[in-house]
């Protein structure tokens, strides 16, 4: 099995799928997941669906890289990023993360890390649609930018 | 020397294209832009000073001081909103 695997789609992924396939390591005791969901508010209400739009080849390299730190932070025996692209639907998964390691609290920490890092470092960016057809690029968040401070 | 230019999200609407091939002498990203802005228009709107932006070079993160090559691939997009 790849311990690593960071995918980039416009299909839905099986989140179910995608947790067994890190439960079979009889070295790790705590598998954690995070699933981000297309919401009805974001910038602006009445939202019904948002694209996505990313940076081939250098958003497969970042999220790597985002593996990369969080293993060098905690015993991380393996780890799944699946980010959707394109026009995703009200309610449609859009992110999937997956840490598999020894212990809960290194899995749910490594999994926030991921999120949060992968919220300011990756290259994706949302456009909402809203109810009444009009369309507008997402502001970046300056709590996204406050998350990562408390892992420096 | 020549740099592939990409453009991405509100970047990429607001310049009407989201990749060129430039041919310029900048050295450096903060040269590139000086250039870039005296295109006038959306092109000094965007990058002006007090705009939020970020460069990428070769699908690495640059500064200001980062150094351009022949051939390198320069990525001009807004701050992420993935996730």
């Amino acid at each position: 099995m790849q311990p690593f695997t960071v995918r980039v789609q416009t299909g839905r992924f099986d989140t179910g799928a995608e947790i067994d396939r890190l439960s079979c390591n009889p070295a790790c005791g705590a598998v954690v997941s995070f699933s981000g969901l297309v919401r009805d508010y974001g910038d602006r209400q009445d939202v019904a669906a948002l694209e996505l739009e990313h940076y081939p080849g250098m958003t497969e390299k970042a999220l790597h890289a985002i593996i990369e730190q969080a293993g060098q932070r905690w015993q991380l025996q393996a780890a799944t990023i699946i980010h959707r692209v394109g026009y995703l639907a009200l309610g449609e998964p859009i992110v999937l993360v997956v840490t598999a390691c020894s212990h809960r609290k290194d899995a749910f920490a490594a999994a926030e890390f991921l999120m949060d890092f992968l919220k300011t470092a990756a290259p994706f960016w949302k456009k909402e649609i809203l109810q009444n057809g009009s369309a507008h690029w997402v502001e970046a968040k300056h709590s996204d930018q406050a998350a990562i401070g408390r892992w420096q | 020397m020549k740099l592939n230019m990409v453009y991405f999200a509100r970047l990429k609407d607001s310049f009407g294209t989201g990749q060129e091939s430039l041919e310029t002498d900048a050295t450096s990203v903060a040269e590139l832009l000086v250039e870039l802005r005296l295109r006038g228009g959306n092109w000094a709107t965007e990058l002006g000073h007090g705009k939020t932006f970020r460069v990428a070079c070769n699908q690495e993160l640059a500064g200001p001081d980062s150094a351009l090559r022949d051939g390198d691939e320069v990525a001009i997009f807004p701050p992420v909103t993935g996730g």
